[in-house]
C-alpha cells in the first residue's frame, strides 16, 4: 500500500524549544486504545496542550495563531521512549510533514519514515539559529529539497545537508513502502528459512 | 538474509511477541492487503498492557481497553496466533513470559512493538522493540528492512555493595551517559558485576538499554544462562538440548571483537540509585542531591529546570527523606520472582508506612503462583501489604491502576516521563529493595539502614 510521496517542501514552522522530548509526552499512553491508525493528532502533546478541564493552554505552541505550518522543530533527541508508532501517527495526523531536530531516537526515526513523516536532522548550531529566527519572526519559511537532502531557511539564511539512506530517500519519494517489497520476497525467505540454525 | 543494494538489510525473525495495543493496526493492514501471517508459529501473542490487576475474571470494565483485548483474541483466532490471554495460566507482561517458558533463548533474533524487547538480550540473542507497522511487516513477511547499527561494549567490574542491586547498576550507567547515550548503537553488557548477576538481575539491566536510547542490549549466554533455561515449558530437550548448548556455546564475542565504543565503570561505585527529574538519565545515589542549575549543560539548562517544576523538587535538594505517597513495585523491569523475594525477604517482620499506598503487581500468572507457593504473599500480608494481579499495570498506567495527580511514587518500573504513570503524576524510578525501604519508612530510604 503506497505512503504519502515527499519531494520538497516549503512551510511555516512551530518551533517546541524542549529536549527529550518523549513519546509519552506525544501521545500519553491513555490514548493509545484505538484499533485503527487514524484520529491520534487531536490528541497530539495532550497534557502540554490542554489543562485537565480539556481546555487548550495558551502558551502551548500548538495553541493560538502565532505559529503554523506542517514542519515542527524540535529540542535534541526528539521521540525516545516508548516504541509506539501512535506518536508518529499522531504527529502526521495533525498535520505535520517534516520533524526538524539535531537528535533523535531510532525506534521513532524509524516509525516516522515507514508513515511518510520526514524526520530532518541537523546540526546543533543550525537548529539553535531555526529556534531563534522562528521565534523572532513566525512568518519565516523554510525548503526541505529530500531529492537534494537539504534544508534552507529562506530567503538567503544557512543551508545544510541531512541524510537519509538511500534506500528509504526512494521510497518516500515515490511513495513505497516496505511491506509491498517484503511480500514480493516471500519464495525467497522460504528457501531461506530451509536453512536456519534454530 | 539478505541485502538491498546500497540500503538496509533483510533481517529474519525467529520469535515474534505481540500484545493488544500494538497490534491490532498490524493485523487491519494485513487484512487490507490480503495477505496471510507468513508464519503464525512463530508469533506468541499476551494481553498485558491495559489490563486491570484486580477481578481479572470478570469483564474488564473500561470499554476501549476491553475492546482491544478482545480484538487480540480474535485477530488469534482469525490468524492461528498462540494466544496467552487474561485468565491464561501462562498470562502476564511479555517480556516476563517470554523468558520463563523458555521462548526466549540464546543465538535467536527476537522483536515486539514494544521498547522493553530489549529485556530478552539477556539471553545473549538480538531483541529489540519495534513500531506497528514493523509488527506487520513481521506478520506479513517473518522479517524486516534493518540498517545495522554501531556496537557499544559496556564494562562493569567488581563488586557491587550490600543492597546495590542490578537495576541500581542500569540507572547509574543511564545517569552517567544521559538518555541519548546509546542511540544508534547496540550494546554488550560485559565484565564481572555484570556476570556474577542473576538471569533474572541480567534481564532488569539489559531491559533498560532502551532507556539510553539502544534499541537492544545483551548478555553473553554462560552457564548461567543454561541453567536458567533448562527443564523450562518450551526449552529445546534430550538430543535437541545438547545440540543447541553446542551452538549457545559458540555465541560469546570473540576475545578480540571490536566495539565502535567502549565503556568502562567500577560496581563498587554505584549506591543505590534514585531519579529525581522527568527522564531516566536524571538519577542520583541516593545519598546523592540534586545538581543545581549551574552543573547543568547550558543548552539543557531550561529542559532540567521545566523537569524540577513538574516534580516539584528544588535543584541541590537531598533525595533521602522526600515523603512518598505511593510505592509501585512491578513491570517488565522488576516483575519477576527475584524481585518479589527480595522485596518480601525485607519487609519481613516489618510494617508498611501507614500513610503510603503500595501495588505490588506480579508480572505474570506463574510469578504470581510462585509467589503463593513461596509464601511470600503471607510475608507481604503479614507486613501490611498486598498482591495485584498481573500486568503492565502503574508502569505506563493504561488501565486504572493511576498514581494521582500531583502524587509522589517510588516505582521499580523504568521511565519517569512526565504522566506515565499518570497525568500529573511524580515518579522516582529505584529498585525493589529501595522501593521496600521506602514503603516501611513513608520517605525515600536508603536500604543499606536496614542491612
Amino acid at each position: 500500500m503506497p505512503i504519502e510521496k515527499f519531494t520538497t517542501l516549503i512551510s511555516k514552522c512551530v518551533p517546541l524549544a524542549i529536549e527529550n522530548v518523549d513519546t509519552d509526552q506525544i501521545i500519553p499512553a491513555r490514548f493509545l486504545k484505538a484499533t485503527t491508525r487514524d484520529g491520534f493528532g487531536e490528541n497530539l502533546f495532550r497534557d502540554w496542550r490542554y489543562d485537565k478541564s480539556g481546555k487548550p493552554k495558551e502558551d502551548f505552541v500548538l495553541n493560538g495563531s502565532r505559529y503554523e505550518g506542517s514542519i515542527l522543530v524540535t529540542g535534541k533527541n526528539f521521540g525516545s521512549g516508548s516504541s509506539r508508532e501512535h506518536a508518529a501517527w499522531a504527529i502526521k495526523d495533525y498535520g505535520f510533514r517534516v520533524v526538524v531536530s539535531s537528535f533523535f531516537a531510532d525506534i521513532f526515526k524509524s516509525n516516522a519514515l515507514n508513515n511518510g513523516l520526514l524526520p530532518v536532522q541537523v546540526s546543533d548550531r543550525f537548529l539553535e539559529h531555526l529556534f531563534q529566527q522562528v521565534e523572532a519572526d513566525p512568518g519565516t519559511e523554510v525548503k526541505i529539497d529530500l531529492e537534494k537532502q537539504t534544508i534552507h531557511l529562506l530567503p538567503d539564511g544557512p543551508q545544510e545537508q541531512f541524510e537519509i539512506g538511500a534506500y528509504k530517500k526512494n521510497c518516500l519519494i515515490n511513495g513505497y513502502d516496505d511491506i509491498d517489497y517484503l511480500l514480493s520476497l516471500k519464495e525467497k525467505i522460504s528457501e531461506w528459512e530451509k536453512n536456519r540454525v534454530l | 538474509m539478505s541485502e538491498v543494494p546500497d540500503g538496509p538489510s533483510v533481517f529474519y525473525i525467529d520469535r515474534h511477541f505481540i500484545h493488544e495495543v500494538t497490534s491490532p493496526q498490524a493485523f487491519g493492514g494485513l487484512k487490507e492487503r490480503g495477505a496471510p501471517v507468513f508464519r503464525p508459529e512463530q508469533t506468541v501473542a499476551t494481553a498485558d498492557h491495559n489490563v486491570p490487576t484486580v477481578d481479572q475474571h470478570l469483564t474488564i470494565h473500561e470499554e476501549l481497553s476491553r475492546v482491544q483485548v478482545e480484538k487480540l483474541r480474535q485477530n488469534c483466532i482469525d490468524n492461528d496466533v498462540t494466544l496467552y490471554g487474561l485468565n491464561h495460566p501462562y498470562n502476564g507482561i511479555v517480556h516476563v513470559i517470554g523468558p520463563e517458558l523458555g521462548i526466549t533463548r540464546p543465538g535467536m533474533t527476537i522483536v515486539c512493538g514494544d521498547s522493553h524487547t530489549s529485556t530478552h538480550g539477556a539471553f545473549g540473542n538480538i531483541a529489540f522493540g519495534i513500531g506497528t507497522s514493523e509488527v506487520e511487516m513481521v506478520l506479513a513477511s517473518q522479517c524486516l528492512m534493518l540498517n545495522k547499527p554501531k556496537k557499544m561494549r559496556i564494562n562493569v567490574e567488581g563488586d557491587l555493595d550490600k543492597g546495590v542491586t542490578s537495576k541500581d547498576i542500569i540507572l547509574y550507567i543511564i545517569s552517567k551517559i544521559s538518555t541519548g547515550g546509546a542511540t544508534g548503537y547496540f550494546v554488550e553488557y560485559a565484565g564481572s558485576a555484570i556476570r556474577s548477576l542473576s538471569m533474572e538481575a541480567r534481564m532488569t539491566v539489559c531491559n533498560m538499554s532502551i532507556e539510553m536510547g539502544a534499541r537492544g542490549g545483551l548478555i553473553a549466554p554462560d552457564e548461567t544462562t543454561f541453567k536458567y533455561i533448562k527443564g523450562r515449558k518450551y526449552a529445546p530437550a534430550g538430543e535437541q538440548w545438547e545440540k543447541s548448548l553446542e551452538y549457545w556455546k559458540t555465541l560469546p564475542s570473540d576475545p578480540d571483537a571490536e566495539f565502535d565504543k567502549e565503556l568502562y565503570f567500577n560496581a563498587g561505585e554505584i549506591e543505590p540509585m534514585i531519579t529525581y527529574g522527568t527522564n531516566p538519565g536524571m538519577g542520583v545515589g541516593i545519598t546523592g542531591r540534586i545538581p543545581l542549575v549551574e552543573e547543568i549543560e547550558k543548552s539543557s539548562q531550561a529542559s532540567f529546570i521545566k523537569s524540577l517544576e513538574y516534580m516539584q523538587f528544588s535543584p541541590g535538594e537531598e533525595m533521602q527523606g522526600k515523603k512518598v505517597d505511593y510505592v509501585f513495585v512491578g513491570s517488565c523491569t522488576n516483575g519477576r520472582i527475584e524481585d518479589l523475594r527480595s522485596f518480601a525477604a525485607f519487609v519481613k517482620g516489618k510494617k508498611k508506612a501507614g500513610e503510603v499506598t503500595v501495588w505490588i503487581v506480579p508480572g505474570s500468572r506463574q510469578v504470581e503462583k510462585q509467589a503463593e507457593e513461596e509464601g511470600l504473599i503471607k510475608i507481604l500480608e503479614e507486613a501490611g501489604f498486598e498482591m495485584r494481579q498481573p500486568g503492565c499495570s502503574a508502569c505506563l498506567a493504561m488501565n486504572e491502576d493511576k498514581i494521582p495527580e500531583g502524587k509522589y511514587a517510588v516505582s521499580t518500573s523504568n521511565r519517569n516521563f512526565e504522566g506515565r504513570q499518570g497525568p500529573g503524576a511524580r515518579t522516582m524510578l529505584a529498585s525493589p529493595l529501595t522501593a521496600a525501604a521506602t514503603a516501611i519508612r513513608g520517605r525515600v530510604t536508603d536500604p543499606r539502614n536496614f542491612l
